[in-house]
């Protein structure tokens, strides 16, 4: 069936479901409906193809090699940091370094920037909405160094800015911000809190796990100085992800990990470290998902971003509607400006057991705390159930998830 | 009477009145109703230490060793993980630890409840059941010198 409004918008989703096929599956008995599209997002033919491609016809170790495939290889890898780069603004390819995933990207601008930089009763600023990953690594530098963690707080789904602003000082040295919340769907006004930072003298970084597929990301005009994003929830493959940094930063900053293709030379007195990015990029890197990485950004690019965002948005707005006439339900996180994600609890009702429901109906959500676990107790809540909306979603499996969660409720109540 | 029961008579009383429904619902309609027959656990075994580890509910199950044989109680936030936890109760409660020990629960399969089972899965039907067999082991171990309410200190790792 054919969305007449979608048409209107220029987002033709059935093509689009075509593309994808893990969409066609059955789920016990069931046409597949995935929303856990914030957990990893589905992989589109091109990008199936091309790791396919890579393997059969072009395998090869980069940057090394001086035959013919590792050639293609090594230009594949590399072509794939120039669509990085685009897709993100940065202005030049050295400051985009591959790594394994967000989580890695933020843990090296702990263990290199960090052990450089920070010092006892330096401080750190957070948010109370971060993911385990952007707090944990921060965490563990700041107790290996004796410096403080601070968190800003939010309300309804929404940063408190008059907090943070008494939060900085000359003391903080980062503030480091989820763009858009993975529990919420929050989008953050991430250029106000660089700018305030920026003012106080600390460095920003910006985890943009959740925000790259569906906002327009542009890192020189954002004026972030670090920002990881991960492959995996931009229809690309998992295990590789890109860290940005600006350049004088990251020129200043020691080593991640020692071994092969960081070096210049080596002697065993000394070694000198290879230019950006190489020098982060130790060992055999993840060779064919980043060359695949560049069919995936291209993807998006193709349908474009806001033909997305509206889509998604529409889709949001469509099943909030709907679900805050379900009895009991309350949607956590109800900020002003949100992408893709519809969180919610009902009364006398756990998470979990809707999720085992709808799973039944081949219905995929989320359930738990999202590892968010410090927003999830500021909510007084053990977790959340959570619907998150790609590109080929449609309003039809939105009345699949109300139908889901009445059929549900009436069991479970 | 369940006591007089074997953990096989049980498990197969089990499978015979699943065998009744046609449909998932209709299971899970029974797994909850079991869940919402379970007694409450009384809020003093509410205890971390009485937590099951790898659920994402919060599970508590605590264990008494009385007369050679072993008594279960238990309880958890969530509904159908309470039901699942109800059918372990009623097939291991009121057997000795070799019994409890020695039996695969081959009637989780049967009922067709085997993905609750999975390692991966969140609602950690597997570590309820090797939390029961470790109080079992543990009971075995100290050879019921003990009476009483007991359950931290058998914890296993």
């Amino acid at each position: 069936m054919i969305e007449s409004n979608t048409i209107k918008k220029g987002l033709d989703v059935q093509a689009i479901r075509q593309q994808f096929p893990a969409l066609d599956r059955q789920v016990k008995g069931h046409p597949l409906v995935y929303f856990d599209n914030a957990a990893t997002t589905q992989k589109p033919q091109v990008v199936i193809d091309a790791l396919v491609d890579y393997y059969s016809n072009y395998n090869a170790n980069v940057h090394r090699g001086i035959h013919t495939l590792a050639e293609e290889a090594t230009a594949a890898f590399e072509a794939s940091r120039n669509a990085a780069q685009q897709f993100i603004n940065a202005a030049s390819r050295e400051e985009i370094i591959f790594t394994r995933g967000t989580t890695e990207g933020i843990n090296l601008v702990a263990y290199t920037w960090g052990r450089q930089n920070i010092k006892a009763g330096d401080e750190i600023i957070i948010t109370e909405m971060e993911h385990h990953s952007n707090i944990v690594p921060w965490q563990m530098l700041c107790e290996e160094k004796g410096a403080v963690l601070k968190m800003i707080p939010q309300q309804n789904g929404e940063l408190l800015l008059d907090e943070y602003k008494k939060l900085l000082s000359s003391k903080t040295k980062l503030v480091s911000v989820v763009h858009v919340s993975n529990a919420l769907g929050t989008v953050n006004p991430v250029e106000e809190i660089i700018r305030l930072a920026h003012q106080a003298g600390a460095l920003v970084m910006i985890d943009g796990a959740q925000s790259t597929v569906h906002l327009d990301i542009d890192v020189q005009a954002m004026d972030c100085d670090f920002f990881a994003f991960s492959s995996h929830k931009v229809y690309g493959p998992t295990g590789i992800g890109v860290l940005y940094g600006k350049k004088h930063l990251l020129e200043a900053m020691p080593p991640f990990q020692g071994g092969g293709e960081m070096i210049k030379e080596v002697t065993l007195q000394k070694t000198t470290y290879a230019d950006l990015p190489y020098k982060f990029e130790a060992g055999t890197p993840n060779i064919g998902d980043a060359a695949v990485l560049k069919a995936a950004l291209e993807f998006v690019n193709k349908i474009g971003k806001e033909k997305i965002r509206n889509h998604e948005n529409e889709l949001l707005a469509y099943a909030t509607e709907q679900l805050v006439q379900l009895p009991g339900l309350r949607i956590i996180g109800t900020a002003a400006n949100k992408v893709s994600v519809a969180s919610f609890v009902i009364d006398k009702v756990h998470p979990q057991d809707v999720g085992i429901l709808l799973d039944n109906r081949g219905i995929a959500v989320r359930t738990g705390h999202h590892c968010a676990q410090p927003l999830m107790h500021c909510y007084g809540i053990p977790g959340t159930i959570r619907a998150s909306f790609a590109m080929y979603n449609t309003k039809e499996e939105v009345d699949k998830l109300i139908e889901g969660l009445h059929k549900a409720l009436k069991m479970l109540l | 009477m369940s006591e007089h029961k074997t953990i096989q008579q049980t498990e197969d009383e089990i499978v015979e009145e699943f065998s009744l429904f046609d449909s998932w619902e209709d299971k899970y309609e029974y797994i909850i109703d079991m869940g919402k027959k379970l007694p409450l656990l009384e809020d003093k075994h509410k205890l971390d230490e009485n937590k099951v580890r790898g659920c994402q509910s919060t599970v508590w199950l605590v264990s008494e060793y009385k007369d050679g044989v072993i008594y279960f109680k238990a309880d958890s936030d969530a509904v159908i993980v309470k039901g699942l936890i109800s059918m372990l109760i009623r097939v291991l409660s009121g057997h000795t630890p070799d019994e409890i020990i020695e039996t695969n629960l081959g009637f989780i399969q049967k009922i067709g409840m085997t993905t609750h089972l999975a390692q991966t899965r969140a609602n950690g039907l597997l570590s309820m059941v090797k939390q029961m067999k470790n109080f079992a082991l543990a009971y075995k171990i100290k050879n019921s010198t003990t009476h009483g309410e007991r359950s931290a200190e058998t914890k296993s790792n």
